[in-house]
């Protein structure tokens, strides 16, 4: 790893001085997905900015029908949570499947979708719930904060804070997992809402999380199955790489999709 | 340089470190416990696991800074010197090590999965919560064996009776 200098605020304002304020800061939150990045050389921040000492940034509560989980709450947290456990088992479900025990014991809600890794899972629940993710500055719905491969519309001194989820009806979310990484090949988190289906696709689309139009259509004429059977994703907008190519992906998130719905029936 | 303190193994450790040291390195080569391992680059083996506040953490996916404040119990704390913890002795008495490597961290995941989920741990829950360690030699059989036991070693009534 490259030097850098580390800082910890205590206060969130404090936190967004200082990303005003220094010399190339970057935010650290769980580290798992920025250290790694670091042992390898692929950044050399000037100073982190570990939020973890930062009061009420990692609470779980109600919100109106649905819920508000800070943007430090641990993967791990998310899943054993009772009240997510109620009020939308789908969301503790995805948390649960994310990585391994000890990524889960420090990875966090904010540090997963500020990253948005065109493969990890909580793009999907965020714009599968439509949820709204707010920052320090302003509430942004799900569909316009992830904006492109490791891309969202956070700007430089801008922070999550956490994330409004409201609560759906029913929702499932399956995932094929890449048996190294641990991450989606494909993964479909399907939730029918108060104004219809929503459909969101991780680990495929060579611009990120995407919603997958045509199954939220047929699913809101009828949440079956059988809706969705015929359906095929165009692989034009899918990736290929070395774990599978675009024609191999758009079958298995239409597979993983019908999982979704499955597990939002049960 | 950034100070800090923490409790190793029940002990109260300070020290001046600088922030881009991590855990393990600071675990192996300022307080020579090297008992905790380092067996890839990517965040993915585990055999680095030690327990932050009674949680399993990777130890080289952390900063040392990081933890400062808190309690961390790495292999060498699990039991005291010249006897062996319950879990160690299922992994000795089942042969769930062949060269060692990834033992220290299976054993910390393990008791890790006893505090999570009980002493009564079936096979798939086994398989399950050791994702994140890998293993090159013994083909995880007698890893899942030796947790088994471990686990149930570690239930009161089993230590009342011993
Ligand atoms: C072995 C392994 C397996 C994994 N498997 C999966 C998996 O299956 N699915 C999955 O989804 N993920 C997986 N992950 C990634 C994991 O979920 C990370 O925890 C997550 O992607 C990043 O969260 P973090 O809290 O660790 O963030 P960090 O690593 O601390 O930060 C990540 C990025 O987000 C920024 N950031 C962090 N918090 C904020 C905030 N509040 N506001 C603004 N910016 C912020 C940081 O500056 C950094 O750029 C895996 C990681 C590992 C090491
Ligand atoms: S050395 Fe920490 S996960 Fe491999
Ligand atoms: S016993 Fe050799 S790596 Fe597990």
């Amino acid at each position: 790893m490259y030097a850098f200098d580390y800082q910890r605020p205590s206060a969130l304002d404090e936190a967004v001085a200082l990303l005003r304020d220094l010399d190339e800061p970057k935010v650290l939150a769980g580290g798992q997905t920025l250290l790694p990045t670091l042992k390898q050389r692929l950044a050399q921040p000037g100073s982190l900015v570990d939020l973890s000492r930062i009061p009420g940034l990692s609470g779980i509560e109600r919100r109106g029908e649905g819920l508000f989980i800070g943007a430090m709450a641990r993967h791990a947290q998310v899943a054993t949570s009772p009240l997510v456990q109620e009020v939308i088992p789908a969301l503790a479900e995805l948390a649960g499947m994310i990585g391994d025990p000890a990524v889960r014991n420090r990875g966090t809600l904010g540090g997963s979708i500020a990253n948005n890794d065109p493969t990890a899972d909580y793009p999907a629940a965020c714009l599968g719930l439509g949820a709204s993710i707010v920052t320090n500055a302003r509430t942004l719905v799900a569909d316009d904060f992830f904006t492109g491969l490791f891309e969202t519309a956070l700007g430089e001194d801008e922070l999550v804070v956490g994330v409004e989820f409201p609560a759906p009806a029913r929702a499932g979310y399956a995932k094929f997992r890449n048996p190294a990484s641990r991450y989606a090949m494909a993964g479909a988190f399907v939730a029918q809402m108060a104004d219809g289906v929503r459909v969101a696709i991780t680990g495929a689309g060579q611009g990120g999380v995407f919603r997958w139009a045509e199954a939220e259509e047929a699913l809101h004429a009828d949440f079956r199955p059988e809706s969705i059977a015929e359906l095929t994703l165009d692989a034009s907008d899918i990736m290929s790489d070395l774990h599978g190519s675009a024609d191999y992906r758009a079958q298995l998130v239409k597979v993983m999709t019908l999982r979704a719905l499955v597990a939002a029936l049960r | 340089m950034t100070s800090i303190s923490m409790t190793v193994n029940g002990r109260p450790i300070s020290a001046e470190v600088e922030p881009r040291t991590l855990l393990v390195e600071f675990l192996r080569e300022n307080l020579h416990l090297t008992g905790t391992h380092v067996g890839c680059d990517t965040s993915q083996c585990g055999a680095c696991v030690v327990h932050l506040d009674g949680a399993a953490v990777k130890s080289c996916t952390m900063l040392a800074v990081q933890a400062d404040g808190g309690a961390v119990t790495t292999i060498e704390g699990l039991a005291p010197a010249g006897r062996l913890h319950p879990m160690q002795e299922a992994f000795r008495e089942h042969h769930g090590l062949q060269c060692g490597f990834c033992t220290p961290g299976m054993i910390m995941t393990a008791v890790d999965m006893v505090a999570r989920l009980g002493t009564e741990l079936d096979e798939t829950t086994i398989r399950e919560n050791l994702d994140g360690n890998l293993c090159r030699c013994t083909g995880y059989h007698n890893i899942v064996k030796a947790v088994a036991a471990g686990a149930h070693a570690m239930n009161p009534a089993a230590l009342a009776a011993e």
